[in-house]
C-alpha cells in the first residue's frame, strides 16, 4: 500500500512440514523455495517440525546470526503455536510482535487433497504475512494488577463450592444471591441420586460453613446491577434489596414468622407446593438465618395495618424496620465467577401433556418437594388432594429436551432423577406400580448404570417411547377417573394406553430466563439455548472468552451435583492461580486515539462494550483508556477520520495482508 | 506580455462547473498581486489564448498551471498532457481535478447510458432520429470532429503526474491565496515549497474540528432529507438524521455548511491516511445507526438495520459525491447482473 | 474442456468464532474448496468497508466475513455494528453493480467447522456462476485510450 515501506526489513520465513500433515499435500520445498524470492524475505526455510526445539532454535539462531528484523511461520493455526514461536522470537531478543503466523495447516492442507491449490494458497497465505509483517511494530504487554478479592453470583452448590475453596485458600469472596437464602435448587431436593443421600444433609453443612466463613461476606436477597473493569480490576454495583429485618438485631429466633397472621403459596422454595407465611425464611435451615418480609402481599405494606411482626419480636432494638430501603453495594473484585444455575422447562408449553389442567401431573421439583421429609406432605406420596395415595405412577422422561420443538439438548440428569423418583415411590408405596417412559436411558456415571439395574430389579415397568398425550378422557371403563398415558412402546412395536393415577414429568434443564440480559451485563458470550459459553468446549470450560470471568455449574450446561461441584471448584482454582501471580500480562491489541488528529466528532464514543473511550471536554477529543480497551477494534473501523490505531491490528497491516495474500490476482500498479 | 521574466501562471477549465476559476477571481484585491507577481500564460475563462500557443511554448514555460476539473473526454487528457509538459508545477485546483467531484458521479452509470439520457430519453428533448455524438462525422464541407467522450471520469492525478492538491468545490479564496503566496515566495525569495504531492490548504483534522455545532453520542434511527426537517439550530446535524460528511472530511472550509444547517458534503476529502472517503463514512454512519442488537435473530437483525438504511437515499451517491474517482472501486460495473446504477 | 474458473475468496474471520470454527474445520479433516484466503481480526467488528473494497479492487472475486453468531459475540456486540455496516455497503455495492453474492457475511461458532466449509463451498459454486470480477481489467478497462471504445463493447454484450 504505502511506499513508506520499510525495504531495510529482513523477514524470515519458515515453512513447517509438520510431519507430513502439511507436506503430504503442500508443496512446502515449493513454497519455501518461493517465499525467498518475495520482496524484504532474507531467508527462508521448510523444516520438519518447526514447534520442535530444533524447529525454534533455527529461527532463534538466523534472528542472531542474520540480523532477521521480522518472522513469519507458516505451519499450524496461531491458536496453536503463536505464542510458542513469539517467545522463541523473544529468546532470540525479538520482540515477539514482530512475528506473524501463518496457517497452512488447517486452514489448508487439512482442508484439500488438491496438491497444486494448496501450494498455491500457500503461498498467497505466506505473502500476505510476510506484506503484513513488514508493517508490525514492537509492541510491549501491559502488566495488570488482579484485585484479590473474588465475587461469586449464584448460591448453589457450584457458587458455594467455588466460595469456599477460595475462602479457604485464604481469600476474600463476596457472594450474591438473589434468594433470601444460599442452597439453591439442591435444597429443595430430597435425595441425591444414585447414593440417595438426602441432598439437606450433605448441602447445609457446607451452608452453615459459608454463612460462618470469616472470608466470605454473603450478601443474599441481592442481585448484581452493573459490572465495570476489567480483568484483575472489577468495580461491581450489587442491590442489597431491603430485607425489612434488621441483621444486625435479628437473632433468627422465627417468633415474627410464627406469628405472621398471613399466608402465601409458595411459588419458590416449595414450587407451589405449599404455603409460607409474607414474613419469610424459605426453609428451615436457610443461611442467612434473617427473615425477609414479602413486601408485595405484606398488609401493613398494602394497608398500613398489621405489625404483627414489630409487636412480637423479642429483640432489643426492634429488629423489624419497615423503613428499610434498597442498599447500593460497590465491589472492588479481580474476578468473578457466575454460577446462577438453572430454570426447570416450563412444563405448560406442551399442553398435551396436562400439566396444570391435570390436577394430577406434578413437576420433578414438585415431586421433589412433596417427597422431602420436610416438605408440604411431610414426605408423603399424595395427589393434589393431598389424601389419596397413588396406586400408579407413570413418570416421564424428555419433557422439553431432545424435543426439536423446545430444546434440542439432553438435559442430562432427567434419567437420573427419573430413577430415583420410581426408587422413592416404590419405598414409600411398595404396591404401587410404577411406569418409566423413556426414549434412551442414559446412565453414564459412577454407580449410575447400578443404580439403573437397581430400578429393574425393583420393578419398574419401562417403557421405551416418547409419550405422546396424557389425558383424562377414559375410551374403556378401567380408564376411568384415571390419567391415561399414550405412549408407543417401542421395543414391542404397540400404541398402549397406560392408565395411573399420577403423573411425573421430568422437565429438561433450561437456561435462566433472562440470562442473556446476564450475559451483556458481564459482558461474556451465552449460546442460542442461553447457557454461557465456555472459552474452550473440552479445554477450558470454565473460563469465558472475557478475561476474568468464570462460569460453574448449571448455567453454562445441564449439569447434576458432582458436576457443578467439579466445575465451582475448577473456576475457584483458577481464580487462586491469577491471585497468587499478583500481575498477569495481557496482550498489547489495544486502540489508541491521534490525540492531534482527534476533531471531537463523537461516532467513536458509544461504540465501546467496555466504555475504553472518553471524551475531554476541555480540548474536545476522545482518548481510549488502555487498561479498560479489549482490542476488538471496532471504534477502529468506524472511526470516519481514520486517526484511531488499533495496535498489531492497524489499517496499513491489514491492506498490506489484503495486498499480499491477493499478490497473484492483483493488478500491478494500484492507484495510491 | 509573456516575455516578461515574471512567473507565468495558468489556468485551464476541464469538466467541472467553472466555479473554481470564479473563486480565482474571488481573491478580491488580491487578484492585483496576482497580476504584479505572475504574467497569464493560458486562461481561456479570462483571456484569449489558442491551443497552439501554448503548443509553442518551450518545455516547463509555464510555472504554475492550475488545472481545475476531471478528465471526462479525450480533449482533457490531450490538454492535461500538454499543460503538464509546459508547466513546472502542476496543481490539481479543486474537488474536480483532485478527485473527480460531481463530474465523476457518472461513473455509477455507463456512457451509453448518460448519452441515453442527455440525447434520446427526456422529455424536454427534441431529437427523433436519435442522433448521438460521434467523435467524426463528414458533411459537405469535410471531417468534422469532437472530442471522445470517455465511459469512466477520472481525477488529474490518473492521467498525468500532479505536484500539488487544492481541494474545495471551490476552493475557499484565502487558501488559494496561501497557496499562490507559497509557490510565489518559493520563486521570490527562495522559500522552501511543501514536498511534491502536498494537498495544500488543509488542516490534518476533520471538519467537526472547526464546527461549532454542539456534538454528542450518536444513535440514529432514521436519516432525512435536508427537506424534509428543520434542524434544531446548534446542534450536530448527523445526531439530528440529516447527513453529515464532517466526520469522514478534511478541514479547512472552516465548516461553512453544517454551520448554516446544510451538512458537509465532502467536498475537502479524506483525512491523512484514508484510503476511500466513501468507505469510511459509510463504515461510521452504519455503526452509529439505532438498530439491531445481539437479542434478535438474524432475520430480524437484517431486517431492523435495513429499515434504517433505506432511509438513506442514494448512499453511493451521498458517500463519494465527491471522491467517486479517487475511491476504491473507482466506477460501477455496469454488466453485473444487478448493477443497474440505479443512483436515485 | 475448458478450465474450470476458480475464484478467489478473501475471508475475514474473527478470531474467536470464525476463525477457530475454520480451524474445526481443518482438524475434523473436512474437505471443501481451498478458494478462501483468511485473513484473521480480533472481531467482525475490525472489519473496515475499506477491506472490503480494497479486496475487490485488488482482484478478489469475493469477500466473506465472518464472525460469532448475535449474542455471542466475544466483545458483546461487535459483530451486529458488522452487520450494520455490511448492510449500508451491500446498498452501496449494489449501486456500485456489484452482485450481492460477492460480498457475504456469515456466522459461524468456534464449534460450527462445518457451517464455515458449507459455506465457502456454497459461495465458490455462486462465483463460479457469476464469473470473475476482475475490477481493473473487466470494469476500470485500464489500457488506456481505448477504454471507451471496450467499455461500449462490454455493454453491447449484455
Amino acid at each position: 500500500m504505502t511506499e513508506k515501506n520499510n525495504n531495510q526489513e529482513k523477514v524470515g520465513v519458515y515453512v513447517c512440514h509438520c510431519g507430513t500433515n502439511i507436506s503430504k499435500v503442500v508443496d512446502v520445498e515449493e513454497v519455501a523455495k518461493w517465499a525467498g524470492e518475495q520482496p524484504n524475505v532474507e531467508v527462508s526455510r521448510d523444516y520438519k517440525f518447526m514447534c520442535s526445539s530444533l524447529g525454534q532454535e533455527l529461527i532463534e539462531q538466523d534472528i542472531k546470526e542474520k540480523g532477521l528484523t521480522r518472522i513469519v511461520c507458516a505451519s499450524c493455526s496461531p491458536h496453536m503455536h503463536e505464542k510458542t514461536f513469539r517467545n522463541a522470537c523473544e529468546r532470540a531478543g525479538l520482540n515477539p510482535f514482530l512475528f506473524e503466523m501463518t496457517n497452512i495447516r488447517e486452514h489448508d492442507s487439512w482442508i484439500t487433497d488438491d496438491k497444486h491449490a494448496a501450494t498455491e494458497k500457500a503461498k498467497s497465505l505466506v505473502r500476505g504475512s510476510i506484506d503484513r509483517v513488514v508493517h508490525h511494530e514492537p509492541l510491549d504487554e501491559i502488566p495488570v494488577e488482579i484485585n484479590p478479592n473474588t465475587l461469586v453470583v449464584g448460591g448453589g452448590i457450584a457458587g458455594i463450592t467455588s466460595a469456599l475453596e477460595l475462602a479457604d485458600a485464604g481469600y476474600h469472596v463476596y457472594l450474591v444471591e438473589r434468594e433470601p437464602s444460599i442452597g439453591g435448587h439442591m435444597a429443595q431436593l430430597d435425595k441425591t441420586f444414585p447414593t440417595l443421600d438426602c441432598s439437606a444433609c450433605i448441602l447445609t453443612p457446607k451452608m452453615v460453613d459459608v454463612g460462618q466463613h470469616d472470608n466470605i461476606t454473603l450478601l443474599t436477597w441481592s442481585e448484581v446491577e452493573k459490572v465495570d473493569g476489567y480483568l484483575g480490576n472489577f468495580t461491581v454495583t450489587v442491590r442489597k434489596k431491603a430485607r425489612f429485618v434488621n441483621e444486625e438485631h435479628c437473632t433468627g429466633c422465627g417468633i415474627c414468622i410464627e406469628k405472621c397472621p398471613f399466608k402465601e403459596v409458595d411459588e419458590v422454595f416449595e414450587a407451589g407446593m405449599g404455603e409460607r407465611k409474607v414474613i419469610y425464611r424459605p426453609f428451615p435451615q436457610a443461611v442467612p438465618k434473617y427473615p425477609v418480609i414479602d413486601k408485595e402481599n405484606c398488609v401493613y405494606f398494602k394497608t398500613g395495618k398489621c405489625k404483627a411482626c414489630e409487636k412480637f419480636c423479642p429483640t432489643e432494638p426492634n429488629s423489624i424496620d419497615f423503613e428499610q430501603e434498597d442498599e447500593m453495594l460497590m465491589l472492588d473484585v479481580g474476578n468473578i465467577i457466575l454460577a446462577t444455575g438453572y430454570d426447570l422447562f416450563d412444563a405448560k408449553k406442551i399442553p398435551q401433556y396436562g400439566y396444570g389442567k391435570l390436577d394430577n401431573v406434578f413437576t420433578s421439583l414438585e415431586f421433589e418437594r412433596m417427597v422431602n421429609a420436610s416438605g408440604p406432605t411431610d414426605g408423603k406420596i399424595v395427589l393434589r388432594d393431598k389424601e389419596s395415595k397413588p396406586k400408579s405412577v407413570a413418570i416421564v422422561h424428555c419433557v422439553g429436551s431432545r424435543d426439536e420443538n423446545y430444546n434440542k439438548y439432553c438435559s442430562k440428569v432427567c434419567c437420573m432423577y427419573s430413577l430415583k423418583f420410581a426408587h422413592l415411590v416404590h419405598e414409600r408405596i411398595p404396591d404401587a406400580e410404577i411406569y418409566d417412559c423413556y426414549i434412551d436411558m442414559r446412565t453414564p456415571g459412577k454407580g449410575y448404570e447400578e443404580f439403573y439395574n437397581r430400578l429393574l430389579e425393583e420393578g419398574t415397568h419401562f417403557i421405551r417411547g416418547k409419550v405422546a398425550e396424557i389425558t383424562d378422557a377414559a375410551r374403556i371403563p378401567e380408564e376411568e377417573g384415571k390419567l391415561i398415558v399414550q405412549v408407543e412402546d417401542t421395543l414391542i412395536g404397540r400404541q398402549r394406553r397406560v392408565p395411573v393415577d399420577m403423573v411425573i414429568l421430568s422437565p429438561a434443564m433450561e437456561a435462566r430466563a433472562g440470562s442473556k440480559e446476564v450475559s451483556q451485563l458481564f459482558k461474556m458470550g451465552c449460546d442460542f439455548d442461553g447457557f454461557f459459553v465456555e472459552r474452550h468446549p473440552k479445554l477450558d470450560p470454565v473460563a469465558t472468552m472475557t478475561d476474568g470471568i468464570y462460569i460453574a455449574g448449571a448455567c453454562q450446561g445441564p449439569k447434576d451435583v458432582p458436576e457443578s461441584v467439579v466445575q465451582g471448584a475448577a473456576a475457584a482454582a483458577r481464580v487462586a492461580g491469577l491471585i497468587s501471580r499478583g500481575t498477569v500480562m495481557m496482550e498489547p491489541v489495544r486502540a489508541s486515539i491521534d490525540q492531534d488528529a482527534c476533531s471531537g466528532c463523537k461516532i467513536c464514543n458509544n461504540m465501546c462494550p467496555y466504555n475504553a473511550i472518553t471524551f475531554h471536554e476541555d480540548n474536545e477529543v476522545s482518548e481510549v483508556i488502555t487498561a479498560l480497551c479489549q482490542g476488538c477494534g471496532t471504534c477502529v473501523a468506524a472511526c470516519p477520520s481514520g486517526v484511531i490505531t488499533g495496535a498489531h491490528f492497524t489499517n496499513e497491516q491489514l491492506f498490506s495482508q489484503i495486498e499480499g495474500i491477493l499478490w497473484d490476482v492483483r493488478p500491478e500498479k494500484t492507484i495510491a | 506580455m509573456t516575455n516578461s521574466e515574471k512567473p507565468k501562471l495558468a489556468m485551464y477549465w476541464s469538466a467541472s462547473c467553472g466555479g473554481c476559476e470564479i473563486s480565482v477571481l474571488n481573491i478580491h484585491e488580491k487578484i492585483l498581486t496576482v497580476d504584479e507577481v505572475f504574467d497569464v500564460a493560458f486562461f481561456p475563462c479570462i483571456a484569449d489564448f489558442k491551443v497552439k500557443d501554448v503548443e509553442a511554448y518551450p518545455d516547463d514555460h509555464i510555472t504554475v498551471c492550475l488545472w481545475n476539473g476531471a478528465i471526462r473526454n479525450s480533449e482533457g487528457e490531450e490538454m492535461a498532457h500538454l499543460l503538464r509538459k509546459k508547466s513546472q508545477f502542476m496543481v490539481a485546483f479543486g474537488s474536480c481535478a483532485y478527485e473527480g467531484c460531481i463530474p465523476a458521479l457518472s461513473n455509477l452509470t455507463s456512457k451509453e447510458a448518460t448519452f441515453d439520457t442527455v440525447y434520446k430519453n427526456n422529455p424536454t428533448l427534441d431529437n427523433p432520429k436519435g442522433f448521438i455524438p460521434t467523435t467524426s462525422v463528414q458533411v459537405p464541407e469535410g471531417e468534422l470532429t469532437i472530442p471522445e467522450f470517455y465511459n469512466t471520469v477520472k481525477s488529474l492525478d490518473q492521467v498525468v503526474d500532479v505536484d500539488y492538491y487544492l481541494p474545495g468545490c471551490p476552493p475557499e479564496p484565502h487558501q488559494i491565496w496561501a497557496v499562490l503566496q507559497v509557490i510565489v515566495g518559493a520563486l521570490l525569495e527562495g522559500a522552501p515549497l511543501p514536498p511534491k504531492g502536498s494537498i495544500v490548504g488543509v488542516t490534518n483534522v476533520a471538519v467537526c474540528e472547526e464546527c461549532d455545532l454542539k456534538k454528542d453520542e450518536k444513535t440514529i434511527t432514521r436519516f432525512y432529507r435536508p427537506y424534509e426537517i428543520v434542524p434544531e439550530a446548534s446542534v450536530c446535524l448527523l445526531e439530528q438524521g440529516l447527513m453529515c460528511m464532517g466526520p469522514a472530511t478534511r478541514g479547512g472550509c472552516g465548516a461553512l455548511c453544517p454551520e448554516v444547517g446544510i451538512g458537509c458534503r465532502g467536498c475537502y476529502g479524506p483525512m491523512p491516511g484514508v484510503e476511500d472517503q466513501g468507505g469510511k463514512m459509510l463504515s461510521a454512519i452504519a455503526s452509529v445507526i439505532g438498530a439491531g442488537d445481539e437479542t434478535m435473530e438474524d432475520d430480524e437483525l437484517e431486517r431492523e438495520i435495513q429499515a434504517v438504511v433505506d432511509t438513506i437515499a442514494d448512499p453511493a451517491g451521498t458517500f463519494y459525491r465527491f471522491s467517486m474517482a479517487h475511491s476504491l472501486l473507482q466506477r460501477a460495473k455496469v454488466n453485473g447482473s444487478n448493477g443497474k446504477g440505479e443512483a436515485a | 474442456m475448458t478450465e474450470q474458473f476458480e475464484p478467489v475468496i478473501v475471508g475475514f474471520l474473527c478470531n474467536w468464532c470464525s476463525y477457530r470454527a475454520a480451524d474445526l474445520a481443518g482438524t475434523a479433516r473436512i474437505k471443501y474448496a481451498p478458494n478462501l484466503r483468511s485473513i484473521r481480526t480480533m472481531c467482525t467488528g475490525r472489519v473496515d468497508p475499506q477491506f472490503i473494497l480494497k479486496a475487490l479492487r485488488d482482484g478478489a472475486d469475493g469477500v466473506l466475513v465472518a464472525g460469532c453468531h448475535p449474542g455471542e459475540c466475544h466483545y458483546v456486540n461487535g459483530n451486529i455494528k458488522a452487520t450494520r455496516r455490511f448492510v449500508l455497503l451491500r446498498k452501496v455495492l449494489n449501486q456500485l453493480g456489484v452482485e450481492d453474492e460477492r460480498v457475504q457475511l456469515l456466522w459461524a461458532s468456534a464449534s460450527e467447522g462445518i457451517r464455515l466449509a458449507e459455506k465457502v463451498d456454497e459461495m465458490t459454486e455462486a462465483l463460479r456462476a457469476l464469473g470473475p470480477l476482475n475490477w481493473e481489467e473487466k470494469v476500470l478497462h485500464r489500457n488506456n485510450g481505448h477504454e471507451a471504445a471496450e467499455a461500449i463493447a462490454v455493454l453491447e454484450e449484455v
